[in-house]
């Protein structure tokens, strides 16, 4: 009998995809983000929480670049970009990255879809800025990406505006997956949804991220989503990361004062 | 000492041509930046004239603008040289520019249209002016004219094919009748006025100039010669035309041009083509009065009627 002789730790020599350094927004003399640094490991799922305002929401459009920044250092590992700081870029590299690498889901599916189009017209947008000019082909990739996201097929060119919210969430996380980026941020996901479908959308996201391994930045102030969903979480409170870790040790032994009245606060 | 009244022109009760020498200034210099980039839209500072917003102030603008005594002109108004519309510009341009009328496409030197482009091919010299109600392609998509122009600035028309794909969801087909997009010049895209998907193809490498002016949106852009003007398709869904190549005109037994359609009195539907200067002349023709008829965009052929 051989004795069992574990294989030796594999040491993580990954690079992180995203490492942001020092970013800062400012509205006036107000600081919105202010010195938030953070590393995300490909295939790692971060949460944020934080109370309204407190600069959470900023941080993920500053990190899907349509809100400026007032300094910091914004990086993500992809093939010919690591050496830039995405912040720097012009408006038309910010697009054309946008458009490939980053998908968002927007608590508001009014800000990320149109209402009136079809909901695979939606997902197909992000194929034709992506320069798809094949009707056959946006169809066919744009069923898929909404069959990705569990939304029933037979309503896939029904407007947005007759689905309910769940669905309308649906149809925002096929659209942001339809081109398999390397990054999707999740701002609200669930919020509004009543709870057993914000379970079910939790399952999807779930779902994904098991198959998929995509890397997520989900913002909530529902720890219950956080708590399902993230590896790490992160701690905000008026602009400034106050405490992170894993998400267990973050939800059960809080540290800060702030993070500690988060967790115990009950209705 | 030389007096006032021997530098000053002679008193006339208007301009030549309506239009006074700096609004004709202001047009012409516009319409120079426009041939300048084909199918951008340049703003300019449109006048009142006699007629109605909405009624060809625009085109009217550009026309009056190139006139001179002596030219021709063909005014036409949905294919048709004695429509209201049409009649009231020519007489318009005829009693303030002295020019001469023609309802022939050949020999025309100025051809203003609202709807349609004339089945003979137009030749070098001659000049297209069309009135434009809304000369902004990317109204559908975008409200916002100010986001608008800045995705004309970036080349930003990724979403005219949603337009597109939509049509085809909806109904099996592009749906888009009048007003097509068409990429001009591999460059801009533009709403070719409300003119129908069957005169697109005519203004890719034509030999004419083409001005395209909306009067009330005060914007005007153009076609010059010889340039590349693509309407937007899907790379497996071809461009079609509408399907009028197999009808055949009442009157003249024409087939191969675009045709208006004539419900009857018992439900059923003749046709009769659209454009009267051709039709004119081939009815003339068979009259006995023949009449020189140009080679035509498309294949044209007469039937007995």
């Amino acid at each position: 009998m051989t004795a069992f002789i574990p294989d030796a730790p594999i040491l993580i020599d990954q690079q992180p995809l995203l490492r942001v350094t020092a970013a800062r927004r400012l509205y006036g003399s107000f600081v919105a983000v202010d010195d938030v640094s953070l590393e995300v490991w490909p295939g790692e799922v971060i949460g944020i929480v934080g109370e309204s305002g407190s600069g959470k929401s900023t941080l993920l459009r500053m990190l899907n670049l349509e809100e400026p920044s007032n300094g910091g250092d914004y990086r993500l590992t992809l093939p010919g970009r690591a050496e830039q700081n995405l912040f720097d870029l012009d408006r038309f590299e910010k697009r054309a990255l946008r458009a490939r690498h980053i998908g968002i889901v927007y608590q508001n599916p009014h800000l990320g879809l149109m209402m009136h189009n079809s909901s695979s017209g939606n997902v197909a947008e992000r194929l034709v800025v992506a320069g798809e000019r094949r009707f056959a082909v946006m169809r066919r990739r744009a069923t898929g990406a909404l069959a990705a996201s569990d939304f029933p097929l037979d309503r896939k060119d029904a407007p947005p505006i007759e689905l309910s919210g769940g669905m309308q969430q649906r149809v925002q996380l096929a659209k942001a997956i339809a081109l398999e980026p390397e990054l999707l941020l999740l701002d609200e996901p669930t919020t509004g949804l009543d709870v057993s479908v914000q379970a079910l959308v939790i399952d999807t996201l779930k779902r994904l991220q098991a198959e998929r391994a995509i890397t997520m930045i989900v913002v909530s102030h529902d720890l219950g989503v956080i708590r399902t969903l993230a590896d790490r979480v992160l701690v905000m409170k008026q602009g400034r990361v106050v405490e992170q870790g894993l998400t267990d040790q973050v939800l059960h032994d809080p540290q800060h004062p702030y993070a500690q009245e988060l967790v115990h606060a009950r209705l | 000492m030389t007096r006032l009244s021997t530098l000053a022109g002679t008193w006339e009760p208007m301009s030549y041509a309506f239009l006074d020498a700096s609004a004709k200034r202001e047009v012409r210099r516009r319409m120079l930046k426009a041939l300048a980039i084909p199918g951008h839209q340049v703003p300019y500072a449109s006048r009142e004239v006699p007629i109605a917003r909405g009624w060809g102030t625009g085109g009217l603008q550009v026309t009056l603008s190139l006139l001179r005594p002596g030219l021709r002109v063909k005014v036409i108004d949905q294919g048709a040289d004695d429509s209201v519309n049409a009649v009231n510009l020519r007489r318009f341009m005829m009693r303030t520019a002295a020019v001469e009328q023609t309802t022939d496409a050949l020999e025309a030197d100025i051809i203003q249209s609202r709807h349609r482009i004339p089945e003979e091919t137009l030749a070098e010299g001659q000049i297209l002016v069309l009135q434009v109600p809304d000369p902004e392609p990317l109204r559908p998509i975008e409200p916002d004219m100010s986001t608008a122009r800045q995705m004309h600035g970036d080349a930003d028309y990724g979403r005219m094919w949603l337009m597109l794909y939509e049509q085809i969801v909806r109904s099996g087909r592009v749906t888009q009748g009048a007003a097509y997009p068409a990429m001009v010049n591999g460059r801009h895209v533009m709403t070719p006025s409300p003119i129908p998907r069957w005169d697109l193809p005519k203004l890719h490498m034509a030999r004419h100039i083409t001005f395209l002016s909306a009067g009330r949106e005060k914007r005007l852009h153009a076609v010059p010669p010889f340039t590349d003007v693509r309407p937007l398709v899907f790379d497996d869904v071809p461009f079609a035309v509408e399907d009028h190549a197999t009808l055949t005109c009442a009157k003249s037994g024409l087939r191969g041009t675009f045709m208006n359609e004539i419900p009857l009195d018992d439900g059923g539907t003749l046709y009769e083509t659209s454009d009267t200067g051709l039709a004119i002349k081939v009815l003339s023709t068979q009259g006995g009065t023949p009449q020189p008829i140009g080679t035509t965009w498309y294949p044209v052929t007469e039937t007995q009627p």
